[in-house]
C-alpha cells in the first residue's frame, strides 16, 4: 500500500486545462449553437462505432486520461444511449451496423445531438461507399457536429466538446 | 499458368511431389501449385507434424482462365508454405481444413461468403455475409457489381443453443456499453457461470480487399494502415514487406531497422493501454491512471518524433516516411529508462495487490494443450507456453542481429497475458536501444519499381501476433489480388474456450486481457 502512496504522491496533481477560448475551435463545424441552452452544461455521450478502424476510439479512451481529464469539464461517457444526451459516432457506416446505429440513435430521448468523430465519420475518409459501406454517418442520421481528423487529436476532440458547453 | 515462377529446383522432400519455388523477400517462403489430392496429402501431413495454419483465402482468377484459387500459408519446418489450388469457375470447391485445423472454419465460411468457393465443412452459416448483400451475391468475384440488390430483411443467424434447467441466453452486441467495436456475443449461463460463449463478428466489414483491388499497389498503403489503427505499423510492414517482394525492391539497411523501432514502440504503447485498461476491470482505478499517463506520453513523443500519434503513414513500401537524428535518440534513450523504471515499480504495485490478483489469477485460463490444438498465435499463445513469434522463428532483418527474446507464461490465465505484457515491454525497450545504439547510416527509402513479380508475402510479428499480407497478380491481365490476415482469426476463438465456467462479469477482463480486433478481423 505504501508504495502505491508514494506513486500517487509522486505524480502530483496534474495542471487542469481551461475551457479553450471559442475562437481556437476552427475545424469545429456545428449546426445552430442552441447546445448548451437545451442540454445544459454537463454532457452525457454515448459512443457507437459503426465501422471505424479503431483509431478514433483510441483517442476517445485517450480522452480519459488523468491529462485530457474530459470528466473535468462536464462530459461523461455512458453506458446506455437512454442515459445520453449526444451520441458519439466514429467510422464509416458498414452496412451492417447502419441498423444499429439507427436503433441506438432512436434510443437517445430528445433533445439529441449527434457528433460525428473522425474523417470517416465526417466524410467517409478512406472508406467509399461500396458494397459493404453505406457511407458517412449524416447518410444514415442527421448530423449537427463533424470533428475532422485521422484520427482527431484529443484536444481537438475535447475543445469541441468544450466550445459545445461553453457557449 | 500465370502465376508459376520458373522452378528453381527446390527439393521435393517434403510430401508430395509438387514442384516449389522460393519467393523473393526475406522471409522463407516457398510457393506451390497443387491439385486436389496434394492439397489434402499436404496439410495432413503438416497437421501431423506440428505444421501451423497461417491463412487461407481465396481470388478470383477466371480473367488469366484459372477459375478461382485457393491459397493456404502454413508454417512447417524451416519455412513458409504457400499453396494454391485452382479450382473450377463453374464449380468452385474445395477439400475442407477445419477437420484438421479448426482456425479455419471461420475463414472457410468467409471465403464462401466472399467468393462463393465451398468446401466439406460442416457449419455453412455465414460469417462476414450479415445482411449486406445477398446469399448468391460474392462480392470479391471481379464481376460482382456494387449495385446488387441489398435484400431487405434480416437473415436468421441460429446461434448454438443450450439446453437444460435453468440456462439461459444473454445477448450482447453489437453495439457495447463502452468505447470499443462492434461484435456480438451471445452467452448461455447458469446463474452468472457461462456454459458456452458464442461470437458473431463482420459488423464492421467494409470491404476492404474488393477496395485493394481497384488501388495502386504503392498507393493503397494509406488504407492498408487504417485496417486497424492499434496494428498500423505492423499492417504498413507487412503490405510494404509484400509490394517489395513482387517489385524486387531493397529497402536501404536504415530503413529495416527505423521500421523495426516502429514496431516495437507500437507494442509498447498497446502493451501500456492495455495494462491501464486490465487494472481499471480489475477495479484498480490507480493502475489505469497511472498506465494512462505512461501511455499518453508514449504517444506524444511518437507524435513529436514520428508526425503521428499511432504512427499512421510512418511505413511505406521501399522504407520509411521519418527519420530520427541525434537529439530524438537521446530523447527516446532518456524515454526507456523512464517509462522502465515507471513500469517496474507499477509492476510492483500490482503483483502485490492482493485484490487485483485475486482478479488475475486463474481467470480465463486457457492451457496448452487446448491453445495448440485451436491454433493460438501470438501474445495469447505465448501466453499459455507456446512458442509463437516471427521475430524469433523466422528472424528477418534486423531481427537476426537483435536476437529478441521470447517472453513466455506457463498458466495461460489472465495474470499470464498481464505478465506477459510487462515482459515484452521489458524486451522491446531493451530491442529499442540496442536499435538507437546499433542504427546504421544511410538513406531510409528506396524506390519502388512498378511491380513485376506474381506472387509476394510479408508477415510482421504486431503486438497481438502475426499480420500478414499476401500478393496475388496476374501481369497478362493487369489484376491483382491483396489479402490481408490479422491474427485475430485464430485468436477470436480461444475466447471462447477461455471463458467457460468462468462468471459472466469477468467476461470484460478476459475479453480486455487477450483484446482480440475487430475492424482487423472484419475488414
Ligand atoms: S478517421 Fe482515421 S482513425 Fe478514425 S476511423 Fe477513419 S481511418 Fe480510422
Amino acid at each position: 500500500m505504501h508504495k502505491l502512496l508514494r506513486q500517487i504522491v509522486k505524480t502530483g496533481m496534474l495542471r487542469s486545462r481551461p475551457c479553450p477560448r471559442r475562437d481556437r475551435a476552427r475545424d469545429i463545424h456545428t449546426s445552430p449553437p442552441s447546445l448548451a441552452e437545451e442540454l445544459g452544461r454537463a454532457l452525457a455521450v454515448r459512443h457507437v462505432d459503426t465501422g471505424s478502424c479503431n483509431g478514433c476510439e483510441l483517442e476517445i479512451q485517450a480522452l480519459g486520461n488523468a491529462i485530457y481529464n474530459l470528466a473535468a469539464i462536464g462530459v461523461r461517457l455512458v453506458a446506455s444511449p437512454r442515459h445520453a444526451d449526444i451520441l458519439l459516432v466514429t467510422g464509416p457506416v458498414a452496412r451492417a451496423m447502419a441498423a444499429p446505429l439507427r436503433a441506438t440513435y432512436d434510443a437517445v430521448p430528445a433533445p439529441k445531438r449527434v457528433v460525428a468523430l473522425g474523417d470517416c465519420a465526417c466524410g467517409c475518409g478512406v472508406y467509399s461507399p461500396n458494397y459493404a459501406t453505406v457511407g458517412k454517418v449524416d447518410d444514415v442520421i442527421p448530423v449537427d457536429v463533424a470533428i475532422p481528423g485521422c484520427p482527431p487529436p484529443p484536444e481537438t476532440i475535447r475543445e469541441a466538446f468544450a466550445t459545445l458547453i461553453c457557449r | 499458368m500465370s502465376f508459376v515462377h520458373p522452378n528453381d529446383g527446390f527439393p521435393m522432400t517434403r510430401g508430395p511431389a509438387v514442384g516449389w519455388a522460393r519467393l523473393p523477400g526475406p522471409l522463407p517462403v516457398d510457393h506451390a501449385w497443387v491439385d486436389d489430392a496434394s492439397w489434402r496429402a499436404l496439410c495432413e501431413q503438416w497437421h501431423a507434424q506440428d505444421g501451423r495454419l497461417i491463412t487461407l483465402w481465396g481470388s478470383d482468377e477466371r480473367p488469366a482462365g484459372l477459375g478461382f484459387v485457393v491459397h493456404a500459408v502454413f508454417t512447417y519446418a524451416d519455412a513458409w508454405h504457400w499453396i494454391s489450388l485452382a479450382t473450377p469457375g463453374d464449380r468452385p470447391r474445395f477439400s475442407a481444413l477445419s477437420d484438421l485445423f479448426p482456425e479455419a472454419a471461420r475463414l472457410e465460411r468467409a471465403l464462401f461468403d466472399l467468393l462463393g468457393i465451398s468446401c466439406d465443412a460442416r457449419d455453412k452459416r455465414p460469417w462476414l455475409r450479415h445482411e449486406a448483400w445477398g446469399p448468391a451475391d460474392f462480392p470479391l468475384r471481379r464481376d460482382f457489381t456494387q449495385a446488387a440488390p441489398v435484400p431487405k430483411e434480416a437473415d436468421p443467424y441460429p446461434f448454438v443453443r443450450v439446453q437444460g434447467a435453468g440456462v439461459h441466453e444473454i445477448a450482447v452486441g453489437p453495439v457495447h456499453a463502452g468505447t470499443i467495436e462492434p461484435g456480438h456475443f451471445r452467452f448461455s449461463v447458469v446463474g452468472d457461470e457461462i456454459l458456452r460463449l458464442e461470437e458473431r463478428l463482420g459488423y464492421t466489414h467494409k470491404g476492404i480487399a474488393k477496395r485493394l483491388e481497384g488501388m495502386g499497389l504503392t498507393d493503397a498503403g494509406r488504407l492498408v494502415g487504417r485496417v486497424c489503427a492499434d496494428s498500423t505499423a505492423a499492417y504498413a510492414g507487412a503490405y510494404a514487406l509484400a509490394v517489395e517482394a513482387v517489385s524486387a525492391c531493397a529497402v536501404p539497411p536504415r530503413g529495416v531497422w527505423l521500421r523495426a523501432l516502429l514496431w516495437e514502440r507500437e507494442r509498447i504503447a498497446n502493451h501500456l493501454g492495455d495494462l491501464g485498461a486490465l487494472c481499471q476491470d480489475g477495479g484498480l482505478a490507480f493502475g489505469h491512471t497511472q498506465f494512462g499517463l505512461l501511455k499518453e506520453r508514449y504517444l506524444q513523443t511518437q507524435a513529436r518524433l514520428f508526425g503521428h500519434r499511432y504512427l499512421m503513414d510512418t511505413i511505406v513500401p521501399g522504407g520509411v516516411a521519418c527519420d530520427i537524428d541525434s537529439a530524438a535518440i537521446s530523447d527516446m534513450e532518456r524515454e526507456c529508462t523512464a517509462l522502465l523504471e515507471a513500469t517496474r515499480r507499477l509492476r510492483h504495485i500490482i503483483d502485490d495487490h492482493a485484490g487485483l490478483q485475486e482478479r488475475f489469477l486463474g481467470a480465463g485460463r486457457l492451457d496448452r494443450t487446448r491453445a495448440r490444438a485451436l491454433g493460438a498465435v501470438g501474445l495469447a499463445a505465448r501466453a499459455s507456453g507456446i512458442h509463437s513469434d516471427l521475430r524469433l522463428l523466422w528472424p528477418s532483418p534486423p531481427y537476426d542481429s537483435l536476437k529478441a527474446r521470447i517472453c513466455l507464461q506457463e498458466q495461460g490465465d489472465v495474470a499470464a497475458r498481464v505478465a506477459v505484457r510487462f515482459d515484452e515491454i521489458e524486451e522491446s525497450a531493451r530491442l529499442i536501444r540496442v536499435i538507437l545504439a546499433e542504427i546504421p547510416q544511410g538513406p531510409v527509402r528506396a524506390p519502388c519499381a512498378p511491380p513485376k513479380g506474381t506472387l509476394g508475402l510479408g508477415a510482421v510479428e504486431g503486438w497481438r501476433g502475426p499480420i500478414v499480407v499476401a500478393i496475388t497478380r496476374t501481369p497478362e491481365c493487369a489484376r491483382h489480388h491483396v489479402h490481408i490476415h490479422d491474427p485475430s482469426w485464430q485468436n477470436w476463438p480461444l475466447l471462447e474456450h477461455a471463458v467457460l465456467l468462468d462468471l459472466v462479469p469477468d467476461f470484460p477482463l478476459i475479453n480486455k486481457s487477450f483484446n482480440l480486433a475487430y475492424s482487423g478481423h472484419d475488414q
